[in-house]
């Protein structure tokens, strides 16, 4: 399929000697062909950062609606915040740090410890997952629900729509996961790499969004 | 195929028909069931505004298909006035994110900027087509909105869902308009017909929407920021893959807060929350709190999910009108046979509308109560936004000045773009003062001002763009004689429609009323209602002529060659309709801007940005270099 990428070969004007074009690669980086395959593995990390953005507009919606509620009305009852939620906090901090590991595994092309550390960091995000249902529970124990009063509205609502978009992480580590049983290769490829990356870059702005709404939730009731 | 080169052409032709033209990846399949779904969209938005316009001037009058089809909403064939605003909610829903929003983005933007800048598809082609899909399930919903509430037998079937999703109320959907309002829209089926299941539906639609376009944004960015060609550079695009991109960067950063803002209606429908639903409500001789069907609320704030909608809203009429610019920049050039006026300029001014485009929401919100301060700021922002529309509207006509014009079908609607442009966008200048605007709030000047500014001139930027880039899309040209007739009768048509509307509203005519035998002090307009809906029904007939020519000319037009209208960009170098990877395996360079017209010197009157035969000079005059 290499030979898709022929391009029409660039030749200088003769009759005018300072023409600089063709001018500079398309995607900016001089001498950088797009179909090499940094710049395709690029295009997955784009493509997060991107996602990400407009998953910051949609957490931005929420709280600017959370702060206005909360200062509209008389009927928001602060609640007491459930323990177990600073054991969430702590198993997420943790799933953010083994999947560093694995991913540094996985540039020191130690596919075993790649592996090992994505399958570790899948487990942290269940646990975390489990902590978050635990913290529902406690509250609802004290008969506290969706409808109770304003700040506990936000509480699910935002726990989970974050827990929503986990899960989407943990789908993807999930696939990375099953990725590294079916290859089996010690062989690291650059797309291989940046699939790993762009999952890791989404990971830890699960990580850093869920102690923004930690805070947001506690701190500012 | 190597792992290195996994990104080189990924997906092979399909042969298949359901994967060649149903579950396609392939960029140009998805634009063209894009454009599919908006001509079925704009046919139900038309016969919406056709019975609006039937109901205002004939009140009373009975409409035999009105009774067959809605025994309810329009019992003895009259339409009722519930029936009336439902009609206008789900004209405007339709119109703007099903025509509005699908068209122009993903429609020709899907299939034209990865042509136009030198890429064999998106850059994810898998989401692509999702996009897609995610959009037609929030169309079939929306229709679905209408069943549920027009048909009592589906009506009962929803209704055992729970007791949010009581339809069959005889409307067509919910009541609300277009910005579903709280606490209306979130106090469910006690607040009236079509405010159970329908704004139920209502809302779940949009939210898929909104997932749909947020995916097709992702695609648009990525695919520009990462796919270009060699020697296209970021100031040789063409300007409609600017306007594409600057659209697809309002819909990544706005759809998410309507998308919030819609997850907080539903749950204040649905779970009973107080996000949007004020305390101590009385609705339907009912109070908050006293009865299993109007549980309590308390403390929640209509005015928040104005902001919310809005924050959406502002952004969305330029996500709607961006793309048009793009393409009548780009037609305008073609046909006047001269490079953009202000290349560059053209580019900050999209740049700086769609940035501006974010920090207006508040004019519409003057009359909500907001403090007169924010209301002068947002009243300044919005009237800033006249200098970048001013500088681009300059600029066309700098494109136009001297030009040997070419009066194509796709030229005539690229002008007639800029005439609704500035007709449509003059009295924004009126409406964004808050003081005139507490006067002209909610009357017909407002519908006057965005139909001719953001639904018109979009409509007219979408047609430019059908007939300048249909033989490159069907192989094969659009009758010019047929076209004509439709652009001249639309043209004529939609002033006729709309500037009479401006005259109402200054009377004081007030918007989204069902009838007006009851007001005695606008008995005097009469006659120019009358005529405003002779005009709709005129230029909405004169649109079955433009249903017949697409149709006619996908078949039976005239054959095109690979660049019929001697344009530069590159989808004109590559075989029309282009080959499943777009250029038969060899990308393109790009030696050139994308409007090098008349370049002295130069054999022809057009320079292709793919010719290295030629040298262009350095001269400035169109500044990008």
């Amino acid at each position: 399929m290499a030979t898709m990428v022929t391009t029409r070969p660039v030749t200088t004007k003769s009759n005018t000697g300072g023409t600089k074009f063709p001018g500079p690669n398309g995607n900016g980086k001089n001498g950088h062909h797009r179909f090499e395959p940094d710049s395709n593995a690029n295009r997955y990390r784009l493509g997060m950062w991107v996602a990400l953005a407009s998953i910051a507009m949609l957490f931005t919606a929420l709280s600017s609606a959370y702060i206005v509620r909360a200062g509209s009305s008389n009927d928001w009852v602060s609640l007491t915040m459930p323990r177990v939620l600073l054991l969430s906090t702590a198993i997420l901090l943790a799933s953010s740090v083994t999947l560093e590991l694995a991913r540094r595994n996985l540039k020191a092309a130690s596919f075993n410890g790649y592996a090992r550390w994505i399958l570790i960091t899948m487990l942290l995000g269940l646990s975390f997952l489990g902590t978050q249902l635990l913290a529902w529970r406690a509250l609802a124990r004290q008969g506290v629900y969706l409808v109770s009063n304003p700040h506990s509205s936000f509480f699910y609502l935002l726990t989970a729509a974050h827990a929503v978009h986990l899960i989407g992480g943990l789908l993807a580590l999930i696939f990375l996961w099953i990725r590294t049983l079916v290859k089996r290769e010690v062989k690291v490829t650059v797309t291989g790499q940046a699939a790993a990356d762009a999952v890791s870059i989404y990971w830890h702005f699960m990580d850093g969004l869920w102690i923004y709404l930690f805070l947001l939730l506690f701190l500012w009731r | 195929m190597s792992e290195t080169h996994e990104g080189v052409h990924r997906h092979p032709a399909p042969t298949g028909f359901i994967r060649k033209y149903i579950f396609s990846i392939d960029h140009k399949v998805i634009g063209i069931q894009y454009l599919i779904l908006a001509l079925a969209a704009v046919l139900v938005g038309m016969i919406m505004s056709l019975l609006m316009r039937l109901n205002l001037s004939w009140p009373g009058t009975h409409w035999p298909i009105l009774e067959t089809l809605f025994p309810n909403g329009a019992p003895g064939g009259v339409m009722n006035p519930e029936f009336y605003l439902s009609l206008v909610t789900m004209h405007g829903t339709i119109m703007v994110f099903f025509v509005l929003t699908t068209a122009p983005q993903g429609g020709f933007g899907n299939y034209f900027l990865p042509i136009q800048i030198g890429a064999e598809d998106m850059a994810f082609p898998l989401l692509n087509m999702l996009s897609f899909w995610v959009t037609l399930v929030g169309f079939i919903v929306i229709l679905l909105a209408i069943v549920v509430e027009g048909n009592a037998r589906v009506g009962e079937w929803f209704a055992a869902l729970g007791p949010s999703w009581a339809g069959g109320s005889g409307t067509v959907g919910p009541i609300g308009g277009w910005t579903g309002y709280a606490p209306l829209s979130a106090l469910g089926k006690i607040a009236g017909p079509g405010q159970g299941a329908g704004m139920n539906l209502w809302v779940i639609s949009i939210a898929i929407f909104c997932v749909g376009s947020l995916l097709g944004a992702l695609n648009f960015i990525t695919t520009l920021l990462n796919m270009r060609t060699k020697g296209m550079s970021l100031m040789r695009m063409p300007l409609t893959c600017w306007a594409w991109f600057t659209t697809a960067v309002l819909a990544l950063l706005s759809f998410p807060v309507l998308l919030g803002g819609g997850i907080l209606l539903l749950l204040d429908r649905i779970a009973g929350t107080s996000f949007f639903i004020p305390g101590g409500l009385y609705v339907s001789g009912l109070l908050s709190g006293s009865n299993p069907n109007f549980p309590l609320h308390t403390g929640g704030s209509p005015i928040l999910w104005q902001h919310l909608f809005w924050f959406f809203g502002h952004p969305e009429v330029y996500i709607a009108i961006l793309p048009g610019m793009g393409a009548t920049s780009h037609i305008l050039a073609t046909f006047a046979r001269k490079p953009v006026f202000g290349y560059r300029a053209m580019v900050f001014a999209i740049f700086a509308i769609g940035l501006l485009g974010f920090f207006v929401w508040g004019h519409h919100m003057f009359i909500s109560g907001m403090s007169p301060y924010s209301a002068v700021a947002f009243s300044v922002l919005t009237l800033s936004i006249g200098v970048p529309s001013a500088v681009k509207t300059f600029n066309w006509l700098g494109t136009l000045w001297g030009g040997r014009i070419r009066f194509t079908c796709a030229m005539l609607f690229a002008l007639g773009f800029v005439s609704l442009f500035v007709a449509g966008g003059i009295s924004g200048l009126i409406l964004g003062q808050s003081s005139l605007d507490l006067a002209m709030h909610d009357t017909y000047i407002v519908p006057a001002h965005f139909h001719l500014v953001m639904g018109v001139a979009s409509i007219f930027g979408m047609f430019a763009a059908l007939y300048f880039w249909f033989p490159k899309m069907f192989g094969r040209l659009m009758n010019e004689s047929i076209g004509k007739v439709h652009f001249w009768i639309t043209f004529v048509g939609v002033y006729c429609i709309f500037v009479p509307m401006h005259v109402m509203g200054l009377v004081g005519m007030p918007r989204r009323y069902a009838q007006f035998t009851e007001y005695e002090f606008l008995h005097g307009l009469h006659p120019l209602v009358l005529f405003v809906s002779i005009s709709a029904i005129i230029t909405i007939s004169a649109q079955l002529i433009f249903y017949f020519n697409v149709v006619w000319s996908v078949f039976k037009g005239e054959k095109a060659s690979a660049n019929p209208w001697e344009a530069t960009t590159l989808e004109w170098n590559t075989p029309s309709p282009p080959p499943h990877d777009n250029f038969a395996g060899v990308l393109p360079v790009v030696y050139h801007g994308p409007y090098e017209f008349a370049v002295p010197g130069a054999p022809k009157d057009f320079v292709m940005q793919t010719d290295n035969s030629v040298e262009v000079g350095t001269n400035g005059h169109n500044g990008h270099h």
